[in-house]
């Protein structure tokens, strides 16, 4: 590559990148800058007062946790759906297949009617839940469902196609030098995977931060209790208080771009750990 | 082949241009941006407004409709959804055009009679068929035990002459005593399970999901739900006092001007006060204005004391300050 400078397949670096920083200017970084600048309408105290209230802290709460529950509930039984399609033949496979996209395509507000018919203490899941005194609809575990159902397609879609590619035979190899099922699984499935599943991971976790239409149907809304951020923001927006919701947006981003940079810090650090950096 | 085609194409506009011209009578199109359970009443009456319109002028309206939440309508109206007339549910969201907008006059209000309110509505209660926790007023809905559904106040119009008359009926109770009416609502709210984002929702939480002993609506989202959701599930029950909800119209003049729509949506928002206006709205289950039309449909109106919330709260930017605007009485409730 060294001595072969422009050979590359899209022709004109210049252009290629100046076509790529307008187009992410666009759809990206001029609205968001938009959400601050409205934001910085207000001043120290009134920003203050609209972001950090208590009912607004608890909301954040309560959004980044059932997220993060959401993503790593996905990261377990995702991969082990990748594996089911990835490694066995089975009848209806490819029905299955296309089930996994189903939460991609659904209209959100039909996914949050749907799960809190079912989840509601008459509804089939529910009633059968209820002898246990376990309560899913209304209750901040709604939320963790929704976003567990949101997230699914996330992990399996980007571990899968990774598995695909691993060859039996490096397992088969493996097991013949004496690596039981464990050691096979530790020391070389998951190196190679590693790095989709924190990728599937971090994309659970961010669709759901942001997801609202199927969450606000089953979460039950209550202040303090099951308000997701942005409900608040809605709430903000309500009455009309444009500043307010914009703050509480831009506290949102902040907070995620953070989180989401400490994945990819992460994912950069555990590739090196494992010695799969290429 | 081109050729045919292209004469084909010329004859046509040809044609077409001159039954334009030909014909004196103009096509108006009317938006009118409108609250949630204004549908059904609304579909009947642009039929009707059409049909008197066409007669009176020759020309024919189409009104086209749009729905949601109030507040969400407003902002729409304001963030620049051309609306022509603005029906919505609480006067403080006809403010907001004024205030945030100057889409309007400040005095909208005084340009139709009733306070630009051609309807009333009120709040009452919906319970399971045959009462099973015998609710009769509202001292008994605050009782532990009872799940009460209502939507949440800061999302929802609706819910917002719900909190009021709650409000306003232990403000009677109690001599106007406010601590003791925050007290009363806040015991009420404890009895809250889930606060939907709007009235229809929680509607459907009640009737469909089955969820809470009593709903607090729209009476003629009530009578509604009686009639086609859960006939013979659910039963209406009138509480002793409840506020009287005047929802306002308005043309919005802005746009209106810029369509050149403003005789025709004066006409459509005068015409609610006519007595076909008046029976349309009396058979939607809204309370009419007019005297002729208010005793044809008193039978269908169970009496109640009403009380008005500018009587009772000073009017809606008071009350909408005091609590429910952020750190208001609404927000105290849950931040003990």
């Amino acid at each position: 590559m060294k001595n072969r400078p422009n050979k590359n397949t899209l022709p004109g670096f210049n252009l290629s990148l100046g076509y790529a920083i307008l187009y992410l200017s666009l759809i990206v970084i001029i609205p968001l800058s938009a959400t601050f600048l409205k934001a910085f309408t207000l001043n120290w105290a009134d920003f203050w007062q609209a972001v950090a209230s208590p009912r607004v802290v608890a909301s954040y709460k309560l959004t980044f946790g059932a997220s993060f529950i959401g993503a790593l509930i996905n990261v377990v039984f995702g991969l082990l759906t990748a594996w089911v399609l990835t490694r066995y033949h089975f009848f209806g496979k490819k029905f299955v297949d296309a089930f996994v996209d189903f939460p991609f395509a659904l209209p959100t507000a039909v996914a949050g009617i749907a799960l809190s018919a079912i989840y509601s203490t008459h509804g089939w899941i529910g009633s059968r839940l209820e002898p246990l005194g376990i309560h899913v609809a209304y209750t901040p575990l709604g939320v963790v469902v929704a976003l567990t159902f949101i997230g699914l397609p996330f992990v399996v879609r980007t571990v899968q196609p990774v598995l695909e590619d691993l060859s039996a035979e490096v397992e088969e190899a493996a097991a013949s030098l004496g690596a039981n099922r464990w050691q096979v699984f530790y020391k070389i499935i998951l190196p190679a995977i590693w790095p989709a599943l924190i990728t599937g991971f971090a994309l659970a976790f961010a669709r759901a931060i942001g997801e609202y239409g199927s969450v606000i149907f089953i979460a039950g809304n209550m202040p303090m209790v099951s308000e997701i951020t942005p409900l608040i923001i809605i709430t903000k927006l309500e009455q009309y208080d444009y500043a307010g919701a914009t703050a509480v947006a831009a506290v949102m981003l902040v907070i995620s771009f953070i989180l989401l940079f400490a994945i990819n810090g992460f994912q950069w650090w555990s590739n090196r750990r494992l010695g799969n950096n290429r | 082949m081109k050729k045919t085609l292209l004469s084909i194409v010329l004859v046509a506009a040809v044609l077409n241009f001159a039954a334009v011209t030909l014909a004196s009578a103009k096509e108006v199109t009317l938006l009118n941006v409108s609250y949630d359970p204004t549908r059904e009443l609304y579909v009947d009456y642009n039929a009707a407004f059409s049909k008197y319109w066409q007669t009176k002028t020759g020309d024919t309206v189409k009104v086209n409709q749009s729905h949601g939440g109030s507040g969400k309508q407003a902002r729409a109206v304001i963030d620049g959804l051309q609306a022509d007339v603005a029906t919505l549910a609480l006067a403080y969201d006809v403010d907001q055009l004024y205030e945030k907008g100057k889409l309007i006059p400040k005095d909208w209000q005084k340009r139709l009679g009733h306070n630009s309110s051609p309807y009333t509505s009120t709040i009452v209660f919906l319970v399971r068929k045959g009462n099973p926790k015998n609710i009769k007023d509202w001292n008994d809905i605050i009782k532990p035990g009872v799940s009460v559904i209502t939507p949440n106040p800061k999302t929802s119009g609706g819910a917002r002459w719900n909190y009021l008359a709650a409000w306003a009926y232990a403000l009677k109770q109690n001599n106007n005593d406010e601590a003791k009416a925050k007290e009363f609502v806040g015991k009420l709210y404890k009895n809250v399970p889930v606060l939907d984002s709007g009235a229809r929702g929680s509607t459907t939480t009640f009737v469909e999901r089955g969820i809470g002993d009593v709903l607090l609506a729209w009476e003629n989202e009530a009578f509604l739900a009686q009639k086609e959701l859960g006939a013979g599930k659910v039963e209406i029950i009138v509480p002793s006092l409840s506020i009287l909800a005047e929802p306002p119209v308005t043309v919005v003049d802005k746009f209106a001007k810029k369509h050149g729509n403003e005789v025709v949506a004066k006409a459509y928002l005068e015409y609610l006060y006519s007595d076909e206006g008046q029976d349309i709205i009396g058979k939607n289950y809204y309370r009419p204005t007019s005297e002729a039309a208010s005793k044809k449909y008193e039978s269908q109106f169970p009496k109640l004391n009403l009380v008005k919330i500018d009587e009772v709260f000073g009017g809606w930017t008071k009350a909408q300050n005091t609590h429910f605007a952020d750190g208001g009485t609404f927000d105290q409730i849950y931040q003990k």
